[in-house]
């Protein structure tokens, strides 16, 4: 499908305490087409996690509209948003955000829990998430017995087991060393490439911007500068259909 | 009913994350549930070894002793001078309809003396009525008669506890001659052994002689018309309540009391007996209960405390939940149902512990273990309500929070 996933008009987000108020966003209008790869780099409180937090939901901008799929969801009340971050969200934190003390597989689970998915497809579909990253024989580990790159993998499983539609990232690999980054980047991209998704990411690293189709560059909650950026046709080979996959995974568990 | 489950597996999982926490969290309730369950079970227990003890001193039975309820004086009697005679008894059992048979008897304090060894025990001066009013069984050979009793026949019955004392094992009572106060009294038969003590000491530590000769040989000649208690079994047709009135009348009667003065006797009814017994237990479980609620509130606030501790820590984890699609109500569900798991996990290990306790309590009293089913399922259930109770508030909490600032929370 094609269009506009992601369309704002004038978005604004103030926090206030007491007399201090903070302009956090000062007017944000973007519109992202369905499938493309954006990365968001600016300096440090720019504003670029508060616009990923209502780009995903989790808060409501002060004033303008921010429409998901053509609809308005500037004010849906906190059920609603919950519902929509189950439906067509998936997220990776920079801080990668596991539960503690709970199986790899679990984690990855976790959304198709509230999704409202039979037990057994949840140990299906997160098998296959956990396959798609790579990691389908840690399933059982937990975050505390996987290095961060592989805690990241796990929470890139997580964010799409429920095949969202927009996958958000912010800073997914600021805490990952040079080359797990190369890996983390290289998962995210394919994914936006092969299965189409919508991928938003924010960025302090040039090198990884550079993978995405377009940059925004915020500065004091407003974007100063929005570039297309060229992407070399894929050279890596593609990796096997879905079908093919799940099979594997349905062999393995058998 | 999806959501149950899911929040009863992300409970469980988070409890078993904290196993000690978990159980220390739950010692509370534990406590408080064994001390429910315990309490209860003694009271049962306690209940049923006094309607046993009530049944097996007769039925319809009335006693009637001498002394006003005022003074307190229904024991003042024992041993020492009594209002009554055995002319009430006969007065009794001549003039009242409602009486189906009536005795009376004296006891005192004796010195039973076989071979080489003697005993310390109670002697209870009676007549044969008294093998069904008192609903004694004979073990073996058999009660006086009403010519024993005529005769003043010097025969006497043992209670079990004598015989042990007395005799070898294997060997034959009955037949044998035992001394009391320098007199050679016959072993005509052994009482059923009664078992357990009860309140008053060992149910089989007495013996039994006619009156006639209790009074002649062993008590003193002193005041041989006076008994300390005159026993009488009612008509099962009447309730106790009027044959006690009819007594009452005949007493007052015989005793020539006018209207306005006190009764210089009191009658106790059987049921009297067992309310007042009832009273004792009810008081006693009352505040033993009231202690034991305690507990469980004191369970229900460390349970609260727990989760409240927990909320805090687990911030982070909520606001991944909710980023992931978690409403507010999953939130409230998983941390309420988490509560209710541990405080019911902690009501079973308490019905556990409490059920023993009262088993160990009552083989050391001596009182039978009733098993009640209620209690059991009401302690677990008022456990699961106590979680629920305190959970709800550290729920409302976690559902309550921000996920941006509970994902952004150190
Ligand atoms: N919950 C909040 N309450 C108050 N102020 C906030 C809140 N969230 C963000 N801000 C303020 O809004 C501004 C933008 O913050 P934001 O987190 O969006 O920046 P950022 O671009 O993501 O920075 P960084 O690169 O350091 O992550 C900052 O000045 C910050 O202090
Ligand atoms: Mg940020």
């Amino acid at each position: 499908m094609s269009g506009r996933i992601i369309e704002t008009r004038d978005l604004r987000k103030t926090f206030e305490f007491g007399d201090v108020v903070v302009h956090a966003l000062r007017g944000i209008s973007v519109e992202v087409p369905t499938g493309q790869f954006v990365a968001i780099i600016g300096k440090s409180g720019s504003g670029k996690s508060t616009f990923m937090n209502i780009l995903g939901c989790l808060d409501r901008p002060s004033s303008g509209t921010y429409r998901l799929e053509g609809r308005d969801i500037s004010d849906r009340s906190a059920d609603e948003r919950a519902e929509l971050r189950s439906e067509q969200i998936g997220f990776v934190f920079q801080a990668f955000n596991l539960i503690p003390r709970t199986s790899a597989l679990e984690n990855v689970e976790l959304p198709l829990v509230y999704g409202g998915v039979s037990r057994s497809q949840q140990h299906i579909r997160g098998l296959e998430a956990l396959d798609r990253v790579g990691l389908a024989h840690r399933a059982d580990h937990h975050p505390s017995q996987l290095s961060g790159g592989e805690q990241q993998r796990v929470a890139i499983a997580r964010a799409l087991v429920n095949q969202p539609r927009l996958l958000l990232a912010d800073e997914p690999t600021g805490n990952l060393d040079t080359s797990t980054s190369g890996e983390i980047m290289q998962i995210i991209s394919e994914l936006n490439r092969d299965q189409g998704i919508t991928v938003v990411l924010v960025t302090h690293e040039p090198e990884i911007a550079a993978y995405a189709d377009r940059v925004l560059t915020f500065r004091d909650g407003e974007i100063i500068a929005d570039a297309a950026q060229l992407q070399p046709l894929p050279t890596s080979p593609a990796p096997p259909a879905k079908a093919e996959m799940s099979r594997d995974v349905a062999e393995e568990s058998a | 009913m999806k959501l149950l489950r899911m929040a009863f597996t992300a409970a469980l999982r988070a409890l078993r994350r904290n196993k000690l926490r978990s159980s220390l969290t739950t010692l509370g309730m534990v406590i408080g549930v064994a001390a429910v369950i315990t309490t209860v079970g003694i009271g049962q227990g306690a209940t049923r070894a006094i309607e046993d003890q009530i049944a097996s001193i007769g039925t319809n039975l009335l006693v009637v002793m001498p002394g006003t309820r005022q003074r307190g004086g229904a024991h003042s009697g024992w041993g020492g001078a009594s209002s009554l005679t055995l002319g009430d008894a006969r007065a009794i059992e001549r003039e009242a309809s409602f009486v189906d048979s009536v005795t009376y008897m004296r006891s005192g304090a004796v010195q039973v003396i076989y071979g080489n060894s003697n005993w310390a025990t109670t002697l209870l001066a009676t007549t044969p009525v008294f093998q069904v009013v008192g609903n004694t069984d004979i073990a073996q050979g058999e009660f006086f008669t009403e010519r024993d009793v005529q005769t003043g026949a010097r025969v006497v019955l043992l209670g079990q506890t004598i015989v042990d004392q007395l005799f070898e094992s294997g060997e034959d009572p009955i037949g044998a001659v035992v001394r009391i106060r320098e007199t050679a009294f016959r072993v005509i038969g052994v009482l059923e052994r009664k078992g357990g003590s009860n309140f008053s000491g060992d149910r089989d530590d007495n013996v039994i002689m006619p009156f006639t000769t209790a009074v002649r040989r062993v008590l003193g000649n002193r005041l041989p018309g006076m008994v300390q208690q005159i026993m009488v079994s009612s008509i099962p047709s009447v309730d106790s309540l009027s044959a006690a009135a009819e007594i009452e009348e005949i007493m007052r009667h015989r005793h020539r009391l006018k209207p306005s003065d006190d009764s210089d006797f009191t009658i106790r009814t059987q049921e009297e007996v067992s309310d007042m017994m009832g009273n004792v237990m009810g008081i006693m479980s009352s505040v033993l209960m009231g202690v034991a609620s305690i507990s469980l509130l004191v369970g229900g606030i460390g349970i609260m405390n727990i989760l409240l501790v927990s909320v805090t820590e687990r911030t982070r984890e909520i606001g991944v939940r909710m980023a992931v699609g978690a409403k507010g109500r999953h939130i409230l569900i998983q941390f309420l149902v988490e509560s209710i798991i541990l405080s019911m996990l902690g009501g079973m290990i308490g019905t556990g512990l409490g059920l023993a306790g009262t088993m160990a309590i009552a083989r050391v009293a001596g009182f039978p273990f009733v098993f009640s089913l209620a209690a059991v399922l009401g302690a677990v259930l008022f456990s699961g309500a106590v979680g629920m109770f305190f959970g709800f508030y550290p729920a409302r909490q976690a559902s309550r929070l921000d996920p941006i600032a509970s994902l952004r929370y150190e």
